[in-house]
């Protein structure tokens, strides 16, 4: 048996999310007794497969077929599932992104797995297989356990740190069958931006809301993401009201992340925006309203106009940055 | 044309969450249920989608106990047409995928809608597994939906993006953020409308549960907000530095 990881490459290229997942597939490897293999479709240059045994994969695995030129889950899912078999895989693992997400839980229906969904730690125990995941929206958390021979696992962005555990890693080819009848619901067209910051990749989100009056004062939200190399987000409002891109919005209905520092600027605090949020690791709340139910979420605040603290934030976190 | 919409009845967003039995079940004493949101905008959507072909029949479909059926009934207010209860109380996520696939294949639907998540177990798993177990093409995170000349166009959510989308029927799509804005509400007629609509009980089919809850936890208390004072944002960056380590 061994641990298989689905590593998404982005035009030929890993991300950090790729290694925080090696680093996880590895430590359950370690407590398995067992080695960690890495599956990559497409077309990537060798140096690059190579940073995967930087992260403990002792094996990677290359699927290049014509066929699996567009993602789709169901043509995608079909040759993960028939790596994990050939592998003899009884573990395995994928981020728990939007592809990653679908990804996971077909796989699980075609290798007849459990399937954990969002996980955010290391399984507590291997057998029983039992690992916790978040429930009723961040409220809660409940242990999981999978109860099938195979177990399938999506991990939360940002949720793991990075271990580096160098292994001699080898490259294989590998090939699987893929039908006509799976590639149905083709794209027609992609818009991707490659080189930007995701939302739920990045570790430190600047979000603004309401409070915030309009589109026209997002400079110095902007401003302060560019100075902390972080990704920019908004509050549903927002979003509505067509100040910022709907793929700005966080919270319930939006995106749900977990960076390691989350500003929430002019925002309340609604419980459904909390929800979306609530992983983050340490939140700072930055409102006029002392009130506002953001503070009690919050770690850190500040009761004060935007207009006048952030604009100071960014001076002081330049200072702070150019001294680092 | 006929679509089955799979909706979960969960507790409100604002309730306060709380278990029982030695923390192995829910509590559900004076919790408020709704319809889950991502469902809500999905039936919203469709409904308009309807307005605008004519030819379309919206089927709720749940999985739950009788206990649900308020939350079925509010989705026939809001202008379903009819449902379907599969009598079960959910074992875990495949077992309620299975019994929507059963669902579909005794009956003559186009397509499934299903929320991409549910706010209880947060999941996000339940339309994916049952486009698997049909064999359908599933478009996860459905961003925007219509039917056009008998075609479906639908533009979902990638990381970084978007795609857009020309898929033949039958097919699974997960409603997400964009499919519709702003839910609607039951009217008054409605909800006298809503008793006379078929509300159809049937019996689920077997499936061992791969997966299970062994323990629920709530979080820690939280410790209270450090507060610091707006003239001294370098006091800010100091914490969160040297005490919180983030920066």
């Amino acid at each position: 048996m061994s641990v298989l990881v689905y590593t998404e490459n982005w035009d030929g290229k890993f991300k950090k999310s790729t290694y925080e997942l090696l680093s996880y597939a590895s430590e359950i490897a370690k407590m398995a007794n067992t080695e960690v293999s890495a599956l990559t479709i497409g077309e990537v240059a060798e140096d690059e497969l190579k940073t995967l045994g930087t992260y403990g994969a002792s094996k990677v695995l290359v699927l290049k077929d014509e066929k699996l030129k567009d993602f789709i889950a169901k043509s995608y899912s079909s040759a993960i599932s028939q790596v994990a078999k050939k592998e003899d895989a009884k573990i395995v693992v994928f981020a728990n992104s939007v592809s990653g997400r679908a990804l996971a839980a077909r796989t699980a229906v075609q290798l007849d797995a459990g399937f954990a969904p969002g996980v955010m730690q290391l399984p507590s125990s291997l057998e029983p297989f039992v690992v916790r995941k978040k429930a009723y929206s961040g409220k809660a958390f409940a242990d999981y356990e999978l109860m099938a021979d195979v177990k399938v696992l999506s991990l939360t962005q940002n949720s793991f740190e990075l271990i580096e555990n160098a292994k001699d890693i080898a490259i294989e080819e590998t090939s699987v069958e893929i039908h006509d009848e799976d590639l149905r619901a083709k794209p027609k067209n992609v818009e991707k931006q490659t080189g930007k910051l995701l939302i739920t990749e990045a570790e430190i989100l600047v979000s603004a809301g309401r409070g915030l009056k309009g589109p026209e004062n997002w400079g110095m939200i902007e401003e302060m993401a560019e100075i902390l190399g972080a990704a920019t987000c908004c509050s549903r409002p927002v979003a509505d009201l067509g100040w910022r891109p709907h793929e700005e919005h966080v919270g319930q209905t939006g995106k749900v992340v977990a960076p390691n520092l989350y500003f929430a600027i002019g925002i309340s605090g609604a419980i459904q925006h909390l929800a979306g949020v609530n992983g983050s690791k340490v939140m700072v709340a930055i409102n006029t309203d002392p009130e506002a139910p953001f503070f009690e979420a919050a770690d850190y605040g500040i009761v004060g106009d935007a207009f006048k603290v952030v604009p100071a934030l960014n001076e002081a976190l330049k200072k702070f940055k150019a001294g680092q | 044309m006929k679509v089955l919409l799979c909706i979960s009845h969960v507790p409100d967003t604002t309730s306060r969450i709380r278990f029982t039995d030695n923390d192995t079940a829910f509590d559900k004493t004076d919790i408020q249920y709704i319809i889950g949101p991502h469902e809500e905008l999905a039936l919203t959507r469709l409904l308009e989608v309807k307005e605008q072909i004519g030819d379309l029949n919206i089927t709720v479909l749940n999985v739950g106990t009788a206990e649900t059926e308020p939350t079925i009934r509010k989705a026939l207010a809001v202008g379903a047409d009819d449902a379907i209860r599969v009598d079960a109380e959910p074992t875990d996520a495949l077992f309620v995928a299975k019994q929507i696939a059963e669902v579909f294949k005794n009956g003559d639907f186009d397509f499934i809608v299903t929320g991409k998540e549910t706010i209880d177990f947060n999941g996000a798993q339940v339309g994916e597994m049952v486009a698997e177990l049909l064999d359908l093409p599933s478009i996860s995170s459905t961003s925007h939906f219509e039917i056009k000349d008998g075609k479906a166009l639908l533009e979902r959510e990638i990381d970084g993006g978007k795609e857009e989308i020309e898929v033949d029927f039958p097919f699974v799509s997960t409603a997400g953020k964009g499919f519709a804005i702003e839910p609607r509400i039951p009217s008054m007629r409605g909800i006298m409308q809503a008793r006379r609509k078929p509300l159809k009980v049937v019996q689920p089919v077997e499936q061992a549960a791969k997966t299970k809850v062994n323990k629920f936890y709530l979080p820690e208390p939280k410790g209270a907000c450090k507060m610091v004072d707006a003239e001294n944002v370098e006091e800010l960056i100091r914490l969160l530095h040297e005490e919180a380590k983030v920066l």
